[in-house]
């Protein structure tokens, strides 16, 4: 008899049986089960940001959750973002802005910053937004106070925020 | 073709040339693998049969291990091994060692010292049993020092003295003597430590996070007890350093021996806990500052004395007063550095060693000698810049430090500060400006890399070098192309394996300007075959877009003058120059901040920096590095600070969460000025480092603004709002 999978992910698209160890997280079957190494381990604590992937639409710290609590869930990574030979408009722009130098965060930053453009778009809230009522205003505090989970040693903050404004441009005047 | 640098190239070669692309802000030519996260870093090659090593830390200050109980943890599943032998490493490398640093686990010199790892087939059981082992200890702790103030300092050097300094303080129109306390700091690079070690017979693989691999293949060897020819080490990509990486550490030879013992490969990656623990702190600082000078403003009394901490037996002591040997003029000098041998992590390289935490404390005294004299503090730096290093005589090189402070005063608006502080206030908000010089010393080191011209036209840059953020792959390349006439996306940059030639490794901001300068000279000799073949002297030989010709010689292709391959290497070594011109390089901040006149909460509204270093090599990453400086400079003003319980020497915030590096939220708009200047005393390339200028009194501009925002003088960083409540004036009080 087949042993019932511990999760079904769909991953990028693809869909992966996940039989392991339940301590597992959703962070370590990325990089050790499905060699999706792009999605980055920088802490295991969720206090740096460089794992988030998104998950049904929303960014998450993959380190904080375990992979046999996505059973059925659709999981994108850096991966089913782009590629380096069809990078997506936000990444493109990183490359363009130098928004990043050593790397390790950039995975993080880029997964993050495509749901948050989604979010202040879909008009959620923020901490420094004036009334929770109203629309966000597509500011660069918004941005900032938005990306504070996913931390740069390198310091690469002012080409990061100038990246996302670039690509958050590039995207409205597209559409 | 050598070089030992004994005499300065004024050739401007880099200047004549014509394909355009030195200094050009070019994009990085790993952007894309780093933006779609096919970069592989340490922990990420695929290595059949691979397990998984977890290391275990001290539970103790100081001791020896008694007894390690294995057998319970044996038991437990997937568990492979538990090792913790002479060879493991209880402290890691300095930069540049070249040798094993101290050894033997069974002793314990510091609370959570790595003293054993085990391994299992996946990181869970691992994890599981390494939280599991027990470990019996003598514990010794009962002799050990804690806290620096507690214990007898020696000197870390002989004290640099000149002239009476305290009579030209008592003499003086105007002084300042001022006591700073900078805390220890954490280099925290996104990417942990990690390493896969791999045996084939007697030849060893390492997938590691590495600065400096010609280095770290002796101290890896040295370890091991092995012949440096059998380790091979690759570090293409490297998650950040920040001076963490430059010596062999824990996780490297503990796999090593792992993966020997169990002859199959083994991952340690260690954990952000473990890498805060037991890699590198920066030491904190002690200072303390005394600055005289006469009513015109002129410097005659400058002391600059510093207690810093490292663990008995380091060497390393951090440089506190490097650029105070230089930077400003009087002629009555002390400058001395004391350090305390203490219980607590090794203290070493951190961003700037040195200039980040002297510096920042300088550029505060000066701002408060400004404010004495009644001269404006940018106009104070300027009349105080010496013609010679003071005390040596040794001329300067290239020193746009006046330019710098010029530059950035008038982009950043200087001239609308109000001298007094308390002068301007928007809502709750005191605002105010500040500003500091930065400088920062400039080393050659010693360098090779080897050029490939392709026999059809496509130029090959190898180098152990590596690039951890830096920009190596850019700038080699844009060096290379630029030398021998080909687009840049004709030219690959191979990096970050041992097997290729010694390039001078990333750390103290040398990478760039040394590598460069063997990239350089490599293709020096490659144009000089090329010359010969088109019948030219080198110098007369022009090569652009994969033509070559000379002045009365038609153009031809580069590919028609070559049969093969063409290889050269290039190598050089610093010499003379290095001693007999002060080849620094130096900036200028300018800060706006807000100070909230109610919680004492300081934001950074916007930073300028204006910097010189030497030849732009890629005006992109160039920028890029200081920035991340800049970064690094406020968060030293505002958040960082190495917690240790004073009791046992424990690192008490020991993680991302606790330890607070700057957010996004946290960086405001930056500017930067790159001052365009050639040294030839330098580097051929007549480049100097930026890596570290960027963070060289960057805090101090920061704690300047403060000041003249809120009318609050703090000496102790980070100035955080506890700090700064105390002192507060009245938030009701109309503005001044």
């Amino acid at each position: 008899m087949a042993q019932r999978p511990a999760a079904r992910l769909s991953v990028n698209g693809q869909s992966h049986e996940y039989h392991g160890d339940p301590r597992r997280s959703l962070l370590d079957v990325l990089r050790l089960d499905l060699g999706l190494t792009g999605t980055k381990k920088g802490c295991d604590h969720g206090q740096c940001g460089a794992c988030t992937v998104i998950v049904n639409g929303r960014r998450i710290n993959s380190c904080l959750t375990l992979a046999v609590m996505h059973d059925e869930d659709e999981i994108t990574t850096i991966e089913g973002i782009g590629t380096p030979d069809a990078l997506s408009t936000l990444q493109a722009a990183f490359v363009a802005h130098d928004g990043f130098q050593c790397g390790y965060c950039t995975p993080g930053q880029i997964c993050s910053a495509t749901a948050m453009i989604e979010e202040i778009r879909q008009g959620w809230p923020s901490a420094v937004t004036a009334d929770p009522a109203d629309k966000p205003a597509v500011a660069e505090a918004e941005i900032r106070e938005r990306m504070s989970g996913n931390l740069c040693r390198c310091g690469a903050y002012d080409n990061i925020l100038a990246a996302i404004r670039d690509a958050m441009a590039q995207t409205e005047a597209a559409r | 073709m050598s070089d030992t640098y004994d005499t300065p190239d004024t050739r401007d070669m880099l200047d004549r040339t014509r394909q355009g692309v030195i200094g050009k802000p070019l994009d990085r030519p790993e952007g894309p693998l780093k933006v779609a996260g096919t970069a592989t870093y340490a922990a990420e090659y695929v290595r059949e049969n691979c397990a998984e090593g977890v290391l275990v830390g001290a539970t103790i200050s100081t001791g020896r291990v008694k007894k390690i109980h294995r057998d319970l943890v044996m038991a437990m599943p997937g568990v492979l091994g538990v090792y913790s032998s002479e060879r493991m490493l209880r402290r890691a490398a300095q930069g540049t060692a070249g040798e094993a640093p101290e050894q033997d686990v069974s002793k314990v010199d510091f609370p959570m010292q790595p003293v054993a790892l085990v391994v299992a087939e996946t990181f869970e059981q691992a994890t599981n049993a390494a939280k599991a082992l027990q470990i019996d200890y003598d514990d010794q702790s009962g002799d050990a020092q804690f806290m620096p103030q507690d214990v007898d300092a020696e000197p870390a050097a002989d004290p640099i003295t000149a002239g009476d300094l305290d009579r030209a303080m008592r003499d003086a129109a105007h002084s300042v003597d001022l006591a700073f306390t900078t805390p220890g700091h954490a280099s925290a690079a996104m990417e942990p430590h990690a390493a896969i070690a791999e045996w084939d017979g007697r030849d060893l693989t390492l997938w590691g996070s590495l600065q400096m691999l010609t280095y770290n293949v002796a101290e890896l060897a040295d370890s091991l007890g092995i012949d440096p020819k059998h380790v091979h080490l690759l570090s293409p990509y490297v998650g950040g350093g920040f001076g963490s990486k430059l010596g062999i550490s824990h996780e490297a030879v503990a796999a090593a021996i792992a993966a020997k013992e169990l002859d199959r490969p083994v991952r340690v990656v260690m954990s952000r806990q473990q890498v805060f623990q037991s890699i590198m702190r920066r030491s904190e600082t002690e200072q303390r500052i005394r600055l005289g000078c006469g009513t015109d403003g002129r410097l005659t009394a400058f002391g600059h004395e510093a207690l810093v901490s490292n663990l008995p037996g380091e060497e390393f002591s951090e440089p506190v007063t490097q650029a105070s040997e230089f930077l400003y003029a009087g002629e009555n000098r002390l400058l001395a550095v004391r350090k305390s041998d203490i219980t607590r992590l090794t203290a070493g390289s951190v961003r700037a060693p040195g200039e980040a935490v002297g510096m920042q404390a300088l550029e505060v005294a000066m701002d408060e000698l400004a404010e004495a004299a009644g001269i404006d503090p940018v106009e104070l730096r300027k009349r105080n810049l010496p013609d010679e290093v003071p005390g040596e005589g040794t001329p300067y090189s290239s020193r746009r430090l006046v330019e710098a402070l010029d530059a950035g005063a008038a982009a950043f608006g200087w001239n609308k500060r109000s001298a007094k502080p308390c002068a301007r206030r928007e809502g709750e908000w005191w605002i105010g400006m500040g500003v500091a010089s930065a400088a920062r010393v400039n080393i050659l080191a010693k360098a090779e890399a080897r050029v490939t011209l392709t026999a059809d036209g496509h130029v090959i840059v190898e180098t152990d070098h590596t690039d951890i953020g830096t920009g190596s792959y850019a700038i080699l390349g844009q060096v290379a192309a630029e030398m021998l006439g080909q687009p840049i996306d004709r030219t690959t940059v191979r990096l970050g394996d041992s097997r290729l030639p010694s390039g001078a490794g990333s750390g103290g901001s040398w990478g760039a300007s040394s590598t460069g300068s063997a990239v350089f000279l490599a293709c020096e000799a490659i144009r000089a075959t090329l010359a010969q073949a088109l019948g030219c002297a080198s110098d007369d030989l022009l090569l652009q877009d994969g033509k070559a010709w000379a002045e009365g010689v038609e153009p031809r292709p580069v590919t028609d003058l070559l049969s093969e391959d063409l290889t050269r290497t290039g190598k050089i070594e610093p010499g003379k120059l290095m001693e007999k011109v002060n080849q620094s390089t130096y900036g200028a901040f300018f800060c706006e901040v807000a100070v909230n006149a109610f919680t004492g909460e300081t934001r950074i509204r916007r930073m300028t920096g204006a910097f010189g270093f030497g030849r732009v090599l890629n005006a992109k990453t160039a920028r890029s590095q200081c920035i991340g400086g800049m970064v690094w400079g406020i968060g030293s003003a505002l958040t960082e600070e190495l917690a240790f319980d004073s009791r046992d020497g424990h690192l008490v915030n020991h993680d991302l969460g606790e330890y607070h590096v700057p957010v996004h939220a946290d960086i405001p708009d930056m500017e930067v000025i790159l001052l365009e200047e050639r040294d030839p005393h330098a580097s051929p390339i007549q480049a100097k480092g930026v890596g570290e200028l960027g963070i060289c009194g960057a805090a101090g501009a920061v704690a300047n603004a403060i000041y003249n925002a809120c009318g609050v003088r703090l000496h102790d960083f980070p100035m955080t709002p506890d700090k700064l409540l105390a002192d507060l004036p009245d938030p009701f009080a109309p503005a001044a």
